[in-house]
């Protein structure tokens, strides 16, 4: 008896979008007059992240990274860094829990307009082992935002 | 080449279909499924021995005891350890390597002393001597490798210049498949005094291995790797230096006789085996050798070659497909990496058609970085491939390719 859960649809974790994210990155680099610097990585895969944040006040006036790792967790972060700038830092958090939640499975969040392009990460709830690859410059982002 | 259908019947595991597909256990260098007789071996110890063992003076202890060191037994004849007693039970490679390094190495090793390690080299083979040389002020020397994944001889020869007090080394790589001319290297390490510690995690399971024809001093292997359970490993050393070694973890079975404040400690190998021991991992592993000696080792190393040849053809013919690693001899490790696709990518892909490779940088850090790769995908194999894996890892890395635009879908 095959009791294989149903094969989740890989054109819906590689979608069109994600791979030009991974190939064009947007805002990758460094900031001279950054107020933020955090680097994470996951030892057990090797993805990195190096994010920097410009903050004045507590709005994200620019954002950058330097990466190196799979199309989904390249893709998560070009397309965070889009969504991040002249938000303020609550509402950065509140996207990063958003996050967490599409990556849960939360239907509402994978509706969530508020997550704008991300939106087509949703697919990668159904692979359990990837989850932390598109959650890896979120986690940076939350570091940095903590210190 | 071998009957693979025919050895797969004894797999259960391998009976399972994963993504409603054919499972195709590319992972091998990783870990090995087991088959019917070491799952019954295991069994049938629990159903009909278990006890403690060298403790009980009954009956049933005395067989769990007998059970335990015919392992014992039985891996020295395999590997043609220099005596039985020179066979150390430990939880797998890492761990014996690191009672080397805790052992010997705490006991010989002093500041400004040399340990060399190679590039290659598995962390496992490599952080127990950074620790043991940051520990003693002594200096960790990593000899380089050549551009096709190999041990670089006249950098080899460089190093011995220092005149280490240990040599370590893979037998064969676990990420590029190397086999190194470990005899070669063992005896030039000897000709300046060192002593030889042999990865043979890698070596151990796919092809013959005669520790005393190679003439290391130690030699490091994980049963898990070669059919048997988990927890299950061995190291295999030189009576003479084993028995000058200062014990490695403390506590019952490995005494002589404990005073108030201090102890003798008992003969070996017990000295090292502190503790309750893997009495199932020795009895498992033991039915796993039977399980590989009739087959034959050197019917697995043709047979995992032929393999490797296959795939490394089919892969190549791949626009885009890089694979690493020496072209000729060869162990059944297969590195690539496919144009600007992530390695953790490909595995993705490939497990939707219920193909399992690895992806990452297989515990070999400072390799990656001399190949400039971040990752490798690798596939590994062993008795239970056929051509037809190799024919459905090439099938669907092509679809990978198609995803990612490197091939029309």
């Amino acid at each position: 008896m095959d009791t294989s859960p149903p094969e989740p649809r890989l054109s819906a974790l590689y979608q069109e979008l994600i791979l030009d994210h991974y190939r064009r990155p947007r805002n990758k680099g460094t900031l001279d007059d950054a107020t933020h610097t955090v680097s994470l990585n996951n030892p057990l895969c090797g993805d990195e992240i190096d994010l920097q944040l410009r903050v004045d006040g507590d709005v994200i006036k620019d954002v950058r990274f330097i990466g190196r790792g799979c199309s989904i967790s390249q893709a998560s972060a070009s397309m965070m860094t889009q969504l991040l700038k002249d938000k303020s830092i609550p509402q950065a958090v509140a996207l990063a829990e958003r996050m967490s939640a599409m990556m849960q499975g939360e239907d509402a969040a994978a509706r969530d307009k508020a997550l704008g392009e991300l939106r087509a990460l949703a697919g990668v709830s159904k692979f359990p082992v990837r989850i932390k690859c598109a959650l890896l410059p979120w986690n940076a982002l939350t570091d940095a935002v903590k210190t | 080449m071998l009957d693979a259908a025919r050895i797969r019947a004894d797999f259960p595991l391998l009976e399972r279909p994963e993504n409603g597909r054919r499972l195709v256990y590319l992972d091998n260098a990783a870990t090995t499924q087991k088959p019917e007789p070491v799952l019954a071996a295991i069994q049938e110890y629990y159903r009909t021995t278990n006890a403690n063992v060298h403790r009980g003076a009954y009956g049933l202890a005395i067989r769990a005891t007998q059970a335990y060191e015919a392992g014992r037994g039985r891996i020295a004849r395999f590997v043609n350890a220099w005596a039985p007693e020179g066979v150390v039970f430990t939880r797998g490679t890492t761990e014996a390597i690191n009672l080397v390094a805790g052992s010997y190495g705490r006991a010989n090793v002093r500041p400004g002393d040399t340990v060399v390690v190679t590039a290659m080299d598995h962390h496992s083979n490599l952080v127990p001597w950074q620790i043991l040389c940051q520990e003693k002020g002594a200096t960790l020397r990593m000899v380089e490798i050549t551009e096709d994944g190999r041990i670089d001889l006249s950098d080899f020869g460089a190093a011995l210049e220092r005149r280490p007090k240990i040599v370590a080394f893979p037998y064969v790589s676990n990420a590029l498949g190397t086999v190194n001319p470990a005899a070669q290297l063992a005896k030039l390490a000897h000709a300046v005094g060192a002593v030889v510690v042999v990865d043979g995690a890698q070596s151990t399971p796919h092809l013959k291995v005669d520790v005393q024809a190679l003439d290391c001093d130690f030699y490091a292997l994980s049963g898990h790797k070669m059919l048997g359970p988990m927890g299950s490993g061995a190291l295999v050393g030189k009576p003479e230096l084993l028995e000058a070694m200062p014990p490695y973890h403390g506590g019952g079975e490995m005494i002589s006789r404990v005073w108030d404040d201090h102890s003798t400690y008992n003969k070996i190998p017990h000295k090292f085996e502190a503790g309750t021991p893997n009495v199932e991992g020795a009895v498992g592993l033991a039915a796993a050798v039977d399980y590989l000696e009739r087959i034959g080792p050197d019917r697995i190393a043709e047979h995992e070659q032929a393999l490797a040849r296959a795939a490394i053809e089919k892969l190549t013919g791949i626009e885009g497909v890089t694979v690493y690693g020496p072209r000729g001899h060869r162990a059944g490790v297969v590195s690539f990496t496919y144009g600007d696709i992530h390695p953790h990518d490909i595995a993705t892909i490939l497990d939707q058609d219920g193909v399992c490779i690895r992806a990452g940088h297989h515990c070999t850090q400072p390799l990656m970085r001399r190949l400039n790769v971040a990752a490798t995908a690798r596939a590994s194999f062993y008795i239970y491939n056929d051509l037809e894996d190799v024919e459905a890892l090439a099938g669907s890395l092509v679809k990978a390719g198609a995803l990612f635009g490197y091939v029309p879908a």
